[in-house]
């Protein structure tokens, strides 16, 4: 194990000046998720426009610095993508966590896809994955409109 | 008291965890167990095994007299007058559940007040939870002060004429703060209120006396008294348990079983349905031996010792915030770094072998009344030296280190 690579400069930097930490005015779309275990809890606003895309992405939480910076870095980058394309960077982003070696989306680009792999680390410690997906799973929920609160338990 | 001895005989620090030595900070949550209680396990069930109170074989014949030693030496270890008063549970949840239910069922209707404290572990608030639903009960809850604690004075401003039992914690889990239950017990006599205690984190640490607490019910932890994990205890005063109306239905519990009625067994009989933990509830016995050969007071002075020295030592270290200050502490340091969240710190300092707990520690309420999320918590057994204290420190300052904190 290896604390450096878990917590990596751009991790701890998006931990500590999370982008997009607000509320999105006029919001289409939100979701509310919490970890159960450790009582993280995230809440994703989501404005798509009339094309489906995603024109603001923005949330509101407090957790660990994992988790500040994986929903800092999940909402820089789906912006400005649609509804699929979203759907399709979040199960390319969950299987990477859970068993692939790379992300395959050809909808980043290499530098997204390195600041993306910086969570990687969370792979070698099975209690800290959920902190990095738990705003993965509540931008699903928002996405599908879901009422019911995301949770990273099963 | 030479802890070296004592702590040579958890053979869990025999082990390397991840090339450390182990720096076990976390008794709170569950403490580790001597030899002589995994060696019991072991041996009952290799040379000594049947179903205990039902057949009449060697075998069954002599676990029931195990079993019943292990009942008798928890009387004595709390000054319970009468072994009756001991039912054996799957834990202190399990004793705090067949009281709301069983008090519940026959003495809570709608509009009763239960009366608990902001410190409680969910365990204490969730089963009379259970009651605010199906009875329409309130729960009332005595506030915590700014040092972690709750006064007798909170207690008592909190009592109405509708209060019907009052529920508190003997030692809290999270500020450490040790109630004083003697009083408030004695204040809500003068009222004729029960008191249950829960006391997961005071059986492991203070000396207990049933008799002297004069409490009505004590609901106890074995897995954090050096014990096998799925036993506990309920202590309740025999008048109560005489009255109150059984918990669950099944075998070992009933008297007579007919199609147009049942009766039901005697005590202790009476509260312990089915087939019991019994290689755990044999193995406590050790458990309470070990304790009793160190001596509680030995422990209290041991533990007084450590904590003394770490609040110190944390108190000096400027980042660390300590949550709160009470007059009455246990040992149990919830604390805080400004900067790095909790789990952050639980990660970091495992990585040296530190074990500690992050997150609300079944405390919401609590939490929430501090206006933290989370806090990290070392918490103290027989086992720890200073030297846990040091490294624990030690791996504070290299969690700020990662942190780019100064």
């Amino acid at each position: 194990m290896n604390l450096k690579e878990l917590y990596q400069e751009i991790i701890l930097e998006h931990g500590k000046n999370p982008r997009n930490l607000r509320k999105t005015d006029n919001f289409t779309r939100d979701a509310k998720g919490n970890n159960p275990l450790c009582g993280d809890n995230v809440h994703i606003y989501l404005k798509l426009n009339e094309n489906n895309k995603v024109e603001d992405i923005s949330f509101e939480g407090n957790g660990c610095a994992i988790s500040m910076a994986s929903a800092s870095i999940m909402t820089d980058l789906v912006r400005g993508k649609e509804e699929k394309e979203v759907k399709e960077i979040v199960t390319d982003f969950l299987d990477m966590i859970k068993e692939k070696d790379e992300l395959s989306t050809q909808l980043l680009n290499e530098d997204e896809k390195t600041k993306l792999m910086c969570l990687s680390g969370v792979k070698q410690y099975p209690m800290r994955v959920k902190c990095a997906t738990l705003s993965w799973h509540t931008l699903t929920s928002a996405m599908n409109n879901s009422q019911e609160i995301a949770s990273t338990e099963d | 008291m030479h802890i070296g001895k004592i702590k040579k005989e958890f053979p869990i620090f025999d082990n390397k965890v991840q090339n450390n030595d182990l720096v076990y900070l976390d008794s709170a949550n569950s403490s580790q167990k001597p030899r002589i209680v995994i060696d019991r396990i072991y041996d009952f069930y290799s040379k000594e095994f049947s179903n205990v109170g039902r057949s009449v074989h060697y075998l069954a014949v002599a676990a029931t007299n195990l079993y019943e030693q292990t009942r008798t030496s928890v009387q004595k270890y709390i000054n319970a007058s009468d072994k009756n008063e001991i039912v054996f549970t799957k834990g202190a949840t399990e004793a705090i559940n067949l009281v709301a239910n069983t008090f519940g069922q026959k003495y809570l209707d709608e509009g009763d007040e239960v009366l608990i404290t902001e410190l409680e572990h969910h365990s204490n608030y969730v089963p009379w939870h259970f009651l605010r639903k199906s009875k329409k009960i309130n729960i009332e809850f005595a506030e915590v002060n700014d040092q972690g604690e709750v006064t007798l004075e909170e207690i008592k401003k909190k009592i109405t004429d509708r209060t019907k039992i009052i529920c508190v914690t003997h030692l809290s889990n999270v500020t450490g703060a040790i109630l004083p239950i003697k009083e408030i017990v004695s204040f809500a006599h003068s009222k004729g209120i029960p008191v249950l205690v829960d006391g997961c984190q005071g059986a492991p640490h203070l000396k207990l006396d049933m008799q002297d607490l004069d409490c009505d019910f004590y609901a106890i932890s074995g897995h954090k008294m050096y014990g096998p994990t799925g036993i506990g205890v309920l202590y309740a005063k025999k008048k109560w348990l005489e009255d109150l109306p059984p918990y669950q239905g099944g075998g070992g519990m009933i008297r007579e079983v007919k199609k147009k009625g049942i009766s039901y067994g005697e005590l202790p009989n009476k509260y312990e349905a089915g087939t019991m933990a019994t290689a755990q509830v044999i193995a406590f016995n050790e458990s309470i031996k070990f304790l009793e050969k160190i001596g509680i007071e030995n422990i209290e002075k041991h533990e007084r010792e450590l904590l003394d020295y770490a609040v110190d030592l944390l108190g000096k270290n400027n980042s660390v915030n300590i949550i709160g200050n009470p007059k009455n502490k246990g040992g149990v340091i919830s604390f805080t770094i400004e900067g790095i969240h909790p789990h952050d710190i639980a990660t970091i300092l495992d990585e040296d072998g530190v074990a500690i707990r992050a997150g609300h520690h079944c405390c919401q309420i609590l939490h929430e009344k501090l206006g933290l999320p989370a806090t990290a918590r070392a918490s103290f057994g027989v086992y720890n030296t200073k030297d846990d204290i040091d490294q624990l420190n030690k791996s504070i300052n290299n969690c700020k280190k990662i942190f780019n904190l100064k």
